[in-house]
């Protein structure tokens, strides 16, 4: 099993982190179901890392299903395609879970829509002949990708083309294609690599010829048998490896993954190309794999709507800018003891109150919390254990920087390197006098960045 | 379906759970709380303090119910003076007050273990900001403070009392015996602790016993023992080369005095020791350093409590240079 992981230099795990609860058993044997048509959608312009998308419709347009409704705006930005059919309307703003304020684009559902099994099958299923991966060359693929709006779906929302445009200063030569899904409770990947898993396979060939790469590694955790199974079975005689990988949080993070099958460190403030990887998420895998076989725009993405406050968890495919409340309603709505809603999952998702706002391409989830689940014990002092030390993933001293933060010491902060911190939580997880240490260290964040625009 | 969604939609309204809106993570160990880090702290003493109400019966017995009361009591004084809400819940005092009876003769006299307890938690911890926040092991900041206040009843006569009728008390400790006398107390003697000394420190058996479950459960760090261990056994080589003639072997130094109960129990404190592990083995070899230049050089056999307090001073400065390299860094 590690054999396989060897084979590239990695020793299937990386240094420090957490074991938290999976509690993927809400949602996990649950086959993805198409989310009925919604009425209208709203599309931000800004969901993706780098600059807004500029629209090139106006109230009342009339588009179709995959119409462009933006067009990038620069190299690190994407177009947005209409994930329904219908007119649009006057652009408004709205704020997204994550805190922004965004400019989206109404589109309100007119006409025919397709939906059930016929979008699931246009989506993710049919056949994707692997065998005729060879007509593709570098550029048409990178077009493809570009064209087709896609970002990561692990979260990050990184525009995907730029990792796969050829760079001949920094060459890619491993695609590692991330199905590790280290978040409790989050679901979409799994189901993805069980029920598309010869359009991720595909989308793995393909973002490797893209970007020139010698290897292509699928990278699962050992606690998804049945995925490693399914991609070895696609994958074979395809020069695709999957390399089983322990599981632990936050093994599914860019920096960490490298680390665990390939051994190599990503630089602090680097890209994973400085070490010549490139890294996507198996569901932005099935996209690219859409993206270049059947000409087709990102315009629905899977969502787990999962916890103990949900009536029905359910994995959905759910057509991008749909509101998160039509999601929970679908899935049978709250619980009465629900207590929090998380965009994404526990770990580093954002908990949010505007069920109007938008699923977005970076959304993988919609996790809803009871008190019980959230029930904290209240903050005491700090007894220097060490704990949170032996859990951050980036081997930094999160207590020293949280204690930097709070006297709003920024020197010291940085002497212990709060910079790299990525927030994954694993710290505060762990601490045992339940002290914020993400929050004070985003806050310090915030006055470090301050300080530097001076 | 429109209709099925409005429905829906209401119904989800009327049951109108709250919610709240928080940063992440969201989840948190909710089985690891500083009260269960004490309490496994506690545990990991059952085996000295066994050892100890069985070696020196009614002088332990004295002694723990006298220091774990008034670090009680002091604790919650000291706390309602600074106006924090009481803090006894997280059991720090109880395992200060513990820890400071152990280090202590069982032959002390009573205003002893108070003046300790109260000087642990006063000076050692409460004027520092309380737990969290003291620069130095509160135990052995109580235990400095009466060893030079009432240097006659603590010094190594202090441990004795002839007229006992508990076999220990009435035997030097085996540390001072050689140094008067040169007398080898045997091994066997020094690892099962039927000897005479401070209540926790006698028998080596108890202290592995409970600080190797300690290290297990992560509650102690195994770096600190080990630094500890590893620089008296080679210091202790050293001095054994240096003297081949001396009965008083490493291993003697080893398992006798306050060595064991220091490295698992005290320099373990996690408030006043380093926090990363390359810092703690650090701090564990200085510790185990200074211990053997104490037993070999000064007039004072037991240089635990000394070393440990040194080493506490030096926490901050170790903690400064032991910076872990971040993930990624040059
Ligand atoms: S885990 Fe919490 S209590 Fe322990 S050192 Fe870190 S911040 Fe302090
Ligand atoms: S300090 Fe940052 S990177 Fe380290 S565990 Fe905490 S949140 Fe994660």
């Amino acid at each position: 099993m590690a054999a396989t992981v060897k084979e590239f230099g990695g020793s299937g795990t990386f240094k420090h982190g957490v074991h938290p609860p999976e509690r993927k058993h809400f949602s996990e044997d649950i086959p993805i179901e198409v989310i009925p048509s919604p009425k209208k959608v709203l599309m931000p312009m800004l969901q993706h890392v780098g600059a807004p998308s500029v629209p090139v419709v106006k109230a009342k347009d009339v588009v179709a299903l995959g119409d462009i409704v933006c067009k990038s705006g620069g190299f690190v930005s994407v177009p947005h395609h209409a994930p329904i059919a219908g007119k649009i309307l006057k652009s408004t703003v709205t704020t997204l879970p994550n805190g922004r304020h965004v400019q989206v684009i109404p589109i309100k559902a007119d006409g025919e829509q397709l939906e059930g099994q016929a979008l699931k099958d246009e989506i993710i299923g049919g056949e994707w002949p692997l065998d005729s991966l060879d007509q593709y060359d570098r550029q048409t693929i990178t077009e493809a990708i570009a064209k087709a709006g896609i970002v990561g779906l692990g979260g990050a929302a990184f525009p995907a083309h730029v990792k796969y445009t050829p760079n001949d200063e920094k060459p890619v030569d491993t695609v590692l294609i991330n199905g590790c899904e280290c978040e409790p409770y989050l679901t979409p990947d799994y189901r993805v690599m069980m029920e598309a898993t010869q359009a991720v396979v595909a989308g793995a060939i393909l973002a490797g010829k893209a970007a020139g790469a010698k290897d292509i590694i699928i990278g699962v955790e050992d606690n998804k048998p049945e995925a490693v199974k399914a991609l070895r079975q696609a994958a074979a005689d395809t020069g695709v490896k999957v390399a089983l990988l322990q599981t632990k949080y936050p093994q599914g993070s860019e920096k960490q993954l490298i680390m665990a099958v390939l051994k190599r460190e990503v630089p602090l403030g680097g890209l994973p190309l400085d070490v010549g990887v490139a890294v996507s998420n198996v569901g932005t895998a099935s996209a690219i794999a859409r993206a270049v076989m059947r000409g087709k725009p990102l315009t629905h993405r899977v969502v787990s709507v999962t916890g103990s406050g949900v009536r029905n968890p359910k994995n959905l495919l759910v057509p991008i800018g749909i509101a998160y409340r039509e999601l929970i309603e679908y899935c049978g709505g709250l619980t009465e003891d629900a207590a929090r809603i998380i965009s994404g999952g526990p770990m580093m998702g954002f908990a949010f109150a505007n069920l109007d706002a938008p699923v977005t391409k970076g959304t993988s989830a919609m996790t809803v919390l009871t008190a019980e689940d959230v029930r904290k014990a209240d903050e005491t002092a700090c007894i220097r254990c060490g704990r949170c030390v032996d859990a951050c993933p980036m081997n930094l001293v999160p207590t020293k920087i949280a204690l930097a933060s709070r006297a709003k010491d920024v020197d010291l902060a940085q002497a212990y390197h709060i910079m790299a911190c990525f927030e994954c939580g694993s710290c505060a997880f762990t601490c045992p006098a339940s002290i914020p240490l993400v929050q004070l260290i985003r806050t310090g964040k915030a006055r470090v960045m301050a300080s530097q625009r001076k | 379906m429109t209709e099925n969604a409005n429905t829906m939609a209401s119904e989800s309204q009327n049951a109108a759970p709250v919610i709240h809106v928080s940063p992440s993570p969201h989840l948190s160990n909710q089985a690891l709380t500083t009260q269960r880090i004490m309490f496994d702290v506690v545990i990991g003493l059952v085996p000295v303090v066994l050892m100890a109400l069985y070696v020196f019966r009614l002088y332990a017995v004295k002694q723990l119910a006298i220091c774990v009361i008034s670090c009680l009591l002091a604790e919650a004084l000291f706390t309602k003076m600074r106006g924090r809400a009481l803090s006894l819940k997280d059991g720090s005092a109880l395992v200060t007050g513990i820890i400071l009876a152990l280090s202590l003769p069982g032959t002390a006299p009573w205003y002893v273990g108070l003046i300790a307890s109260v000087v642990a938690i006063g000076i050692g911890k409460a004027i520092f900001g309380g737990v969290g926040m003291n620069l130095f092991n509160p135990a052995m900041v109580g235990r400095a403070f009466v060893m030079i206040a009432f240097a006659s009843v603590l010094a190594a006569g202090g441990y004795q009392d002839a007229g006992s009728t508990v076999d220990a008390v009435t035997q030097a400790t085996p540390l001072d015996s050689f140094k008067q006398t040169g007398a080898v107390t045997p091994l066997f003697a020094l690892f099962f602790g039927l000897t005479n000394g401070s209540l926790g420190e006698t028998s080596a058996l108890a202290c592995l016993l409970g600080g190797i479950y300690l290290c297990i459960r992560r509650t102690a760090s195994w770096e600190i023992p080990a630094g500890v261990i590893l620089s008296v056994v080679v210091l202790g080589g050293i001095a054994n080369l240096a003297n081949p003639d001396t009965g008083w072997t490493v291993l003697h130094h080893l398992l006798g005095g306050s060595l064991l109960f220091g490295a698992f129990f005290i320099a373990t404190d996690p408030v006043s020791s380093p926090m990363t592990p390359k810092g703690k083995f650090i701090f564990g070899i200085g510790v185990g350093a200074l211990i053997m230049l104490l037993r070999i050089f000064s007039g004072y056999p037991e240089g635990v409590m000394f070393a440990v307090l040194l080493m506490n001073a030096l926490t901050p400065l170790i903690n400064r240079w032991t910076i872990p390299r971040p993930l990624g860094a040059q």
